[in-house]
């Protein structure tokens, strides 16, 4: 008999439709912030007001929308969306706090709380700073964790999700493991891209997909070596993906919670990729290269996802062979002697 | 009697004092003392003159000697064909689309013919022996029109005021992005008054830019003398009462990436006085 998932503790067993609308109503809400994010930045917004919290000493939610001119538009309208996340982010701790979820499952929407918190304090730091980089990448990279949270709370609290019975993995590399480091692996790519995007070194090698008709670039300069470390990034990264969704095409291809997203996933890849091509083509024009930033936040999701459904549903032969050991044995029936 | 009191108490001390080791001792420790009073002095004062050969230049004022000061002329040249004009899309903002009759292009590159380059920075980059000159008591205004800087290269002294006005009935903010001094950036809303800075180091180039409206940027070079010209629209040049010399002078434009680096050139030049002398250059095209 298979053992129960160690994520029902997570879940509590119970599901609440609207609750589950609304964390997914969040988590949707949370990808839109980071494109809009990444609109900042493409439009070299992120200084169009100057003052923070304020809007040019005005209350941020009565500024009025006559004064959105230029790049103010999109500085502003990220402030009033994250302002907006922020609420439900909270509305939906709480709500998980009241609800009859599991108590680990609202520990996380706390956590998605004192992040976003976090966030948006990093947000107005780095307003106040000018914009130094470790400031804007980690307001970068903390969006991504609290976009994760959402999302995995979203997945945490829908229907399908409690009382699941695990099997055994018949394939014979881990997919669990493999979706994780894929997960990993991407988010060192968003990192890479992060810090190449805020030391503005996008175009540190302007083509592609040679490096400055080389496969080596010469490293003259520390924008060339994030830019190339970007690219190799993505290599690793794709490969981390591709091979995850081999394993999966491979071995659970009729388990549909993996395939889906993993054919989802490949989609995403290859739109990734040419997005991140076209970006430089195009020296950065602001459509290709905010949706560049927008589909790697969407790849690490859909792999996070692939992730937590793998160990939701999937147990590990070694664990299964270990839990076996520790089994009480069985008593002998007396008849036998 | 006390006295008496206190010249006996004093008498062996007294006659440690006169000992004749005790004395020989006495007169090495002070030796030591003088000499490593002196040497410490000594120090002070070769560190007073280490920095103070640059702050006693710095501390004396020099004046610019119209009479019988040098006059460096010259054009600058852009060589190979100029990038496209950029075409500036001011439709974000409906007040600065309105305040231009014609699509407003770009004045990075602007070439005139034969090509002048107009917005160069020329000065004295190199000769002056830390000489410092007084920073005048007019302000240099930096002005937002029609949602474009005006000028679009200048050239400040270290301490001169900056005065940035708004003459636009549109929201601005005024960000410099400097390396040497301190970085600003400050929201301009209409009919706010102007706003004073003063840039405390010499810095060539300083850019500073809007970042409501992505098209708007000028360069300030702030230099600790007055020997600096822009190129008008013929390409030409003129620095006026330069001391007689052997000089270097730099002339920078903002390269096609718009950083503050630019593409610079320099050249040698010996003045003597009363000297008008010819200082061409002649910038690669990128």
């Amino acid at each position: 008999m298979d053992s129960q998932s160690r994520f029902d503790l997570l879940n509590g067993g119970v599901h609440s439709k609207w609750l589950h609308r609304f964390a997914l109503l969040t988590a949707v809400t949370t990808f839109f912030l980071i494109f809009v994010g990444g609109l900042v930045k493409s439009h070299e917004a992120g200084l169009s007001v100057p003052d923070w919290p304020t809007t040019y000493g005005e209350f941020m939610l009565t500024f009025p929308y006559s004064k959105w001119v230029g790049n103010i538009f999109y500085e502003h309208s990220h402030r009033l969306l994250a302002t907006l996340v922020g609420a439900f982010i909270t509305v939906e701790a709480i709500w998980l706090q009241l609800s009859k979820y599991g108590k680990k499952l609202k520990i996380l929407g706390w956590i998605a709380f004192v992040g976003v918190c976090i966030q948006g304090y990093l947000g107005g730091l780095t307003v106040k700073y000018l914009l130094p980089t470790s400031i804007s990448t980690g307001h970068s990279m903390l969006a991504q964790g609290v976009f994760c949270l959402t999302v995995t709370i979203a997945l945490f609290t829908s229907k399908a999700w409690p009382n699941v019975e695990r099997t055994l993995q018949t394939s014979s590399i881990d997919i669990r493991k493999l979706s994780a480091w894929t997960v990993g692996a991407i988010a060192f790519q968003i990192m890479l891209g992060a810090l190449m995007r805020h030391e503005n070194a996008g175009l540190a090698i302007a083509t592609f997909p040679l490096a400055n008709g080389r496969i080596i670039p010469e490293f003259t300069s520390s924008g060339i070596v994030l830019n190339f470390a970007h690219r190799v990034g993505a290599l690793i990264a794709s490969g981390f993906v591709l091979a995850t969704v081999a394993v999966i095409l491979r071995d659970y291809r009729y388990d549909r919670k993996l395939s889906r997203p993993a054919i989802f996933a490949v989609v995403v890849l290859l739109l990734q990729i040419a997005l991140g091509a076209i970006t430089i083509l195009s020296e950065k024009a602001v459509t290709p290269t905010t949706l560049h930033v927008s589909g790697g936040t969407l790849l690490l999701c859909t792999m996070l996802v692939i992730s937590l459904q793998a160990y939701h549903h999937y147990e590990s032969k070694a664990a299964k062979q270990e839990e076996s050991l520790h089994r009480e044995p069985a008593v002998i029936p007396s008849t036998i002697s | 009697m006390p006295d008496c009191a206190l010249a006996n108490l004093l008498k062996p001390l007294e006659a440690m004092i006169i000992h004749p080791s005790l004395r020989q001792l006495g007169y090495m420790l002070s030796l030591t003392l003088v000499v490593g009073l002196v040497g410490c002095g000594k120090k002070d004062s070769d560190e007073e003159d280490d920095s103070g050969g640059k702050s006693d230049a710095a501390a004396t004022v020099a004046t610019v000697d119209m009479t019988n000061g040098a006059t460096i002329v010259g054009t600058v040249k852009l060589d190979g064909a100029a990038p496209v004009a950029k075409v500036i899309n001011m439709g974000g903002d409906a007040y600065c689309g309105a305040a231009h009759k014609t699509s407003p292009v770009s004045d990075d590159h602007w070439v005139n013919n034969g090509g002048a380059l107009v917005n160069a920075f020329v000065y004295v980059k190199d000769g002056l022996g830390g000489k410092t000159y007084a920073a005048p008591a007019t302000a240099i205004t930096l002005a937002q029109k029609g949602c474009t800087y005006e000028p679009h290269v200048f050239g400040i002294m270290v301490g001169q005021t900056m005065k940035v006005e708004n003459d636009d009935q549109t929201l601005h903010n005024v960000h410099s992005v400097s390396a040497a001094n301190e970085s600003f950036n400050e929201g301009q809303p209409p009919g706010t008054p102007a706003k004073e800075h003063k840039m405390t180091k010499q810095e060539v180039m300083i850019p500073i830019k809007c970042d409501v409206h992505g098209w708007m940027n000028s360069y300030a070079g702030v230099l600790p003398h007055p020997f600096f010209a822009v190129t008008g629209a013929d390409g030409k040049y003129e620095i006026k009462g330069v001391p007689a010399g052997d000089y270097t002078i730099e002339c920078w434009h903002e390269s096609t990436k718009s950083d503050a680096a630019g593409v610079t050139q320099d050249q040698k030049v010996t003045v003597a006085a009363k000297d008008s002398k010819t200082v061409d250059f002649t910038l690669k095209a990128q």
